[in-house]
């Protein structure tokens, strides 16, 4: 099961990927004052990266063996 | 057209349509076409997740303090990365056993106990009602509101309480009645309920798009898009600081990072996700799809929070309306009454979806590990007399269903008034993360104990009880505040919002951390000071190492006794009914080739773990076991056995995959050393006989030699002449002697490659000519005619000088013994071509039979002279010769038949051919 | 011990040996040998010679080597003893061959004695008159 492993591992990783970019030094970063395509930096960071993220768990778990 | 009956018209249109759908649902299911057999439907089963928390809390939350709403979705999501791990050993694990609840999955792991089942039945059903509550307290004042229209009038300010309190209460008993109508039509031996499954899916499209609908509406209807509904909002005054929301204060992360642990744990562990996510799970495989899509659902049901949140703040500057209202207010205080409808609609579909699978997954726990366990030992006698006792598994499942949605309202009359959706939400929250310990340490550790389960479950439970429920008491006036302000008997450590002095953090966090100390102490403490019994570590075994054991058979190595098979068969039945249980035993009988009930089955362990499999799909694992137990006389195997039969499974993998590999190798091996073992004994012989003629050889002469001498040493009176006579022989013989000596000693030095070979260019014509000159004595005495064929040069050839005057010796003096005694003639002729040197030795002897041409080049072959009988020479010369020929790249060979003589040849190659 | 001649005890019929080797110059030394300590000696080439004279009248003792072509001392030896008038026959094994299994071979065909070669002339004629005395 070398491959669901791997998956596995990734999956780890992205998990802890997820928990940097959602925490304390990455956040207080954007916390700044001005707009990104008219959101609230930090609004527009979170969605933007939680939709990212949630791109890569796709692509983890759809390509093909 | 907003009236009061038009509102609840609607609304039960609505509930029968997904009763509808649950029913057809049920009935493509019992037909065996399930129709929720699909990723999709799993993934949207699961955003059950959001409920009216979720539609209307998150929009209060976010006009308040800008993102605290968003860790509650992160957290799955972060969580749900996880799953790939995690959820799948779950799955694995709860099929394998067959569990049917969370409280029965806990139970199970720590060796099938119905105390802890029940300890975390207690545990989920209080710390849920805070959690039901808020659905009633949602879909109660979204009525009140929407009846209100075209007014806006927050709940609390309406009319008296009555009215109100029957909403809730109302709203409650519907509920009740609809969820037992859902959930306990029958009863399944896995617990499946499709219908529900199917049913929740739609609602949660439902309130996926009534919440976009209004959000769209707001951004895009009463704003000009997103960027223009910011800007305002940052130049609004309440709102500015919320555009960086973070603040830079510790207080501020703390409780993000801790709200998003409790929702890691919320995903795994609230009772209606452990439902849709593993209960009512059909393949495996549709945990692939999930990990995205819902993540992605949650992302989408929040893009318009923030929108809806600033939007309603702007819209109601002066604070009158509830911001948990903005969702429904704002389009009705737009006059957009069917968008306002369906925001109605929307929300009633989260709360009830919330409610159906959550009471519906409470009330399979309290039937199971709660009531049951606690019926069967009370009167065990009569409980054993019933013949079925379907009829009462349903029906103590309806009543616990009624009891919990009473018990809820009850909360919410009690301490569901005084706050916002989101911290009552919270609460449930941090009661069902007491379970994440154990849950989690049971599939990893095998430390685990029943006794560490129970401990930290109490210790967790309690401070949550202190920490976060006497407080809500307390706030809403049924505990004395006294109690908040200076602690139990004015013991100030010992306050409830400040345990131990800890201050600065905001309810949820310090109720957090203070229970997940005493729970992971307590569990991990009272484990590894005990140790367990047989069942707990065949259970702990069965859990943690559910890949590496093959199927259901696993659990049925561990079982040891005596049993009958109508016995079986008759417990089956009663629990499950006569028709199930019949199916049952044909399917069990069919995967082995039997047929039932004609062919006797064995009632072996397996039948046994199999009955019992089936029945905890029914009352759960603890009781399953009891009721087995009580029909089949068990022999306990002692803890050391298990920890021996499970050592010997573990080992026996590992040694089979090691063997499969050794067996090769030891074939192979095995083929190696019997050839090897040839050779040697081969070798061996030949040494022997080596030895044993060459000692045969050397003693012959010395025999002479010995007898002689002393014969002439004896007798001094020996005539002359036979003195002579003698003495002549033992010179003779010494020669013999010397000769064979040196001759095994040269052999001996060939064959090692000690021989020291004096490498030259030979000329072969002046070898020839030289052995014919020193051997003309010989001719003329034994009158051998000699005619030698010598051309006028001939290529050198890379040889021995001296080895190649011994070789031609050989040959020669062979020839002469063996050419015809009374007309000898010998030929030698010397030729070259094709870069190789050829001499031949022909003799008119007797020939040499074709039998013995490869013979006569062996070691110690004497030919024998049919006069004397007795052999010429050593019967090395030749032998030696051949080596001598062979060393330096050339090849020697004899043509030769009987009664016309012999020819033995040689080849060498020229110096520098190859 | 001294060599007893046949001659000296007067009126003794001598004892007759066979020697059966094919080495002739063997042969020649005891030939020599047995016939100065006064025994008659009769002489075979090979084995098959041998068993001929023995056919003939069967010597007292028989010297008789191994290792001789046609058939060898084994086989002479163990003919020899089947012949019902060969009971009287002492047989010696000569061989340059000394290896335990050879000599217990040549005792289980029913040799009285076992000599290895290079021996000692007096060590054999002395055994010889042992054998010949009973």
């Amino acid at each position: 099961m070398g491959d669901s492993e791997r998956r596995g591992q990734r999956f780890v990783a992205l998990c802890v990927l997820g928990i940097l970019l959602f925490n304390y030094p990455v956040l207080a970063l954007f916390n700044v004052p001005g707009t990104l395509f008219g959101i609230p930096t930090l609004y527009a960071y979170i969605f933007i990266a939680w939709a990212a993220l949630i791109g890569l768990m796709a692509a983890n778990v759809e390509t093909s063996r | 057209m907003l009236h009061g009956t038009v509102i609840i018209l609607t609304a039960f249109a609505y509930l029968g349509l997904l009763f509808a759908i649950a029913y057809f649902a049920d009935k493509r299911a019992d037909a065996g076409r399930p129709v929720i057999n699909n990723p999709y439907v799993y993934s949207l089963s699961l955003a059950v997740y959001a409920t009216a928390w979720t539609f209307y809390g998150s929009v209060g939350r976010a006009a308040s303090d800008g993102i605290g709403f968003l860790p509650i979705y992160i957290g799955p999501t972060l969580m749900i990365a996880l799953w790939w791990v995690v959820m799948r050993k779950i799955l694995r694990i709860s099929k394998q056993n067959r569990i049917t609840s969370l409280a029965d999955f806990i139970a199970s792991r720590y060796g099938k106990s119905a105390l802890l089942g029940g300890i975390v039945t207690v545990i989920a059903v209080v710390g849920i009602l805070p959690y039901i509550s808020l659905q009633l307290k949602a879909i109660s004042s979204s009525f009140s509101i929407l009846v209100q229209y075209p007014e806006i009038v927050m709940p609390g300010n309406a009319e008296p309480q009555s009215m109100r309190e029957d909403t809730a209460l109302w709203v409650a008993l519907i509920l009740a009645a609809f969820t037992i109508a859902f959930g306990t039509r029958h009863l399944d031996a896995a617990e499946h309920h499709q219908g529900m499954v199917a049913a929740i899916a739609f609602e949660s499209l439902v309130k996926l798009l009534a919440f976009m609908a209004v959000g769209v509406f707001v951004t895009f209807g009463i704003y000009n898009g997103f960027g223009d509904l910011f800007t305002r909002a940052a130049a609004h005054p309440k709102l500015r600081d919320l555009m960086t929301p973070l603040g830079g204060v510790a207080g501020g992360y703390a409780s993000w990072v801790w709200l998003t642990i409790l929702s890691m744990m919320a995903i795994m562990f609230l009772p209606r996700q452990f439902q849709v996510a593993v209960v009512e799970n059909l393949d495996e495989k549709h945990l692939n799809k999930a990990i995205w899509l819902f993540p992605l659902y949650m992302l989408a049901i929040n893009v318009f929070v923030l929108p809806l949140a600033f939007g309603g703040v702007m819209h109601f500057p002066d604070g009158r309306v509830d911001a948990d209202t903005f969702v429904l207010t704002l389009p009705m205080a737009e006059k957009q009454e069917f968008l306002a409808l369906l925001v109605f609609i929307g929300g009633l579909s989260a709360a009830t979806g919330m409610v159906i699978v959550e009471t519906i997954a409470l009330s399979t726990m309290v039937c199971n590990d709660l009531v049951m366990p606690v019926l069967l030992r009370m009167r065990a006698l009569r409980l054993n007399e019933r013949r079925d006792l379907t009829g009462l598994l349903l029906g103590i499942r309806r009543g616990a269903i009624v009891l919990i949605l009473l018990l809820g309202y009850l909360y919410f009359k009690l301490a569901g008034e005084a706050y916002a959706l989101v911290s009552i939400g919270l609460i449930s929250f941090a009661a069902v993360a007491q379970f994440a310990p154990v849950v989690l340490g049971g599939i990893f550790w095998k430390g685990g104990t029943r006794r560490g389960a129970i401990a930290g479950l109490i210790a967790g439970f309690a401070v949550w009880f202190y920490t976060l429920l006497l407080p809500a008491l307390a706030r809403s006036g049924w505990l004395p505040t006294g109690l908040l302000e200076h602690g139990p008997w004015g013991v100030e450590l010992l306050k409830p919002l400040e345990l131990f002095g800890l201050t600065g953090l905001d309810q949820i966090t310090h109720a957090m951390i203070w229970s997940m100390i005493a729970n992971i102490g307590c569990y991990l403490g009272v484990s590894l000071s005990a140790s367990s019994s047989a069942d707990e570590h065949r259970q702990a075994s069965l859990f943690v190492d559910v890949f590496r054991h093959t199927g259901e058979a696993g659990g049925a190595r561990f079982w040891r006794g005596t049993a009958s098979v109508p016995e079986l068969h008759n417990l089956l039945a009663r629990f499950l009914g006569p028709g199930t249980a019949e199916a049952a035993f044909r399917e069990y009988a069919e995967a082995r080739g039997h047929r039932w009930p004609d062919d006797a089955l064995a009632a072996d362990a397996e039948l046994v773990h199999y009955v019992e499999v089936q029945l905890a799909g029914a009352i759960g694992a603890a009781s399953a076991r009891v009721m087995v137990a009580s029909v089949a006389k068990e022999e306990a195997l002692t803890v050391d056995e298990v920890r021996e039969v499970l050592d010997e499974a573990s080992q026996v993998v590992v040694y089979s995959h090691r063997l499969e590999q050794k067996s090769h190798e030891l074939e192979a091996a095995t083929t190696e050393l019997r050839e090897a073992n040839e050779r040697l004994k081969e070798l061996d012989r030949m040494k022997d006989d080596f030895v044993s003629t060459v000692s045969h050889e050397l003693r012959t002469p010395l025999t002479s030699i010995r007898a002689f001498t002393e014969i002439l040493l004896e007798d001094p009176k020996v005539e002359l002449e036979q003195r002579r006579k003698f003495l002549g022989i033992i010179t003779k013989e010494a020669e013999r002697l010397t000769r064979l000596i040196n001759q095994v000693l040269d052999l001996a030095k060939i064959e090692s490659g000690n021989a020291d070979w004096v490498e030259s260019a030979v000329d072969m014509k002046e070898v020839i000519s030289d052995t014919l000159a020193a051997m003309d004595q010989l001719f003329k005495e034994k009158k051998i005619e000699v005619r030698a064929q010598l051309p006028d040069r001939v290529s050198p050839v890379t040889s021995d000088l001296d080895r190649m005057i011994q070789v031609m010796l050989n040959l020669l003096s062979n020839a002469v013994k063996f050419c015809d005694a009374a007309a000898g003639r010998i030929e030698v002729a010397l030729t070259e071509r094709d870069g190789s040197v050829r001499v031949d030795v022909r003799d008119n002897g007797r020939g040499i039979d074709p039998e013995n041409h490869e013979a006569i080049f062996s070691k110690f072959h004497q030919a024998s002279d049919t006069l004397t009988g007795k052999p010429h020479g050593s019967g090395l010369g030749l032998h030696i010769s051949r080596q001598i020929v062979e060393h330096f790249g050339g090849r020697m060979w004899v043509e030769s038949r009987l009664g016309s003589g012999a020819c033995l040849s040689f080849t060498l190659p020229t110096a520098g051919a190859t | 011990m001294p060599l007893v001649h046949a001659a000296d005890c007067g009126g003794n019929v001598s004892k007759r040996i066979l020697v059966a080797d094919d080495e002739p110059n063997i042969v020649v030394a005891l030939e020599f040998l047995l016939r100065r300590a006064g025994y008659e000696v009769q002489v075979a080439r090979n084995g098959e010679e041998a068993l001929q004279i023995v056919e003939r009248g069967p010597p007292d003792l028989v010297l008789l080597d191994v290792m001789m072509p046609v058939r060898s001392g084994y086989e002479v030896c163990k003919r020899i003893r089947e012949r019902p008038d060969c009971g009287h026959v002492k047989i010696i094994m000569l061989t340059a061959k000394g290896r335990d299994l050879e000599v217990n071979k040549g005792l289980a065909m029913g040799a009285d004695l076992y000599v290895t070669k290079p021996f000692s002339t007096r060590d054999l004629v002395d055994k010889i008159k042992s054998l010949l005395v009973a």
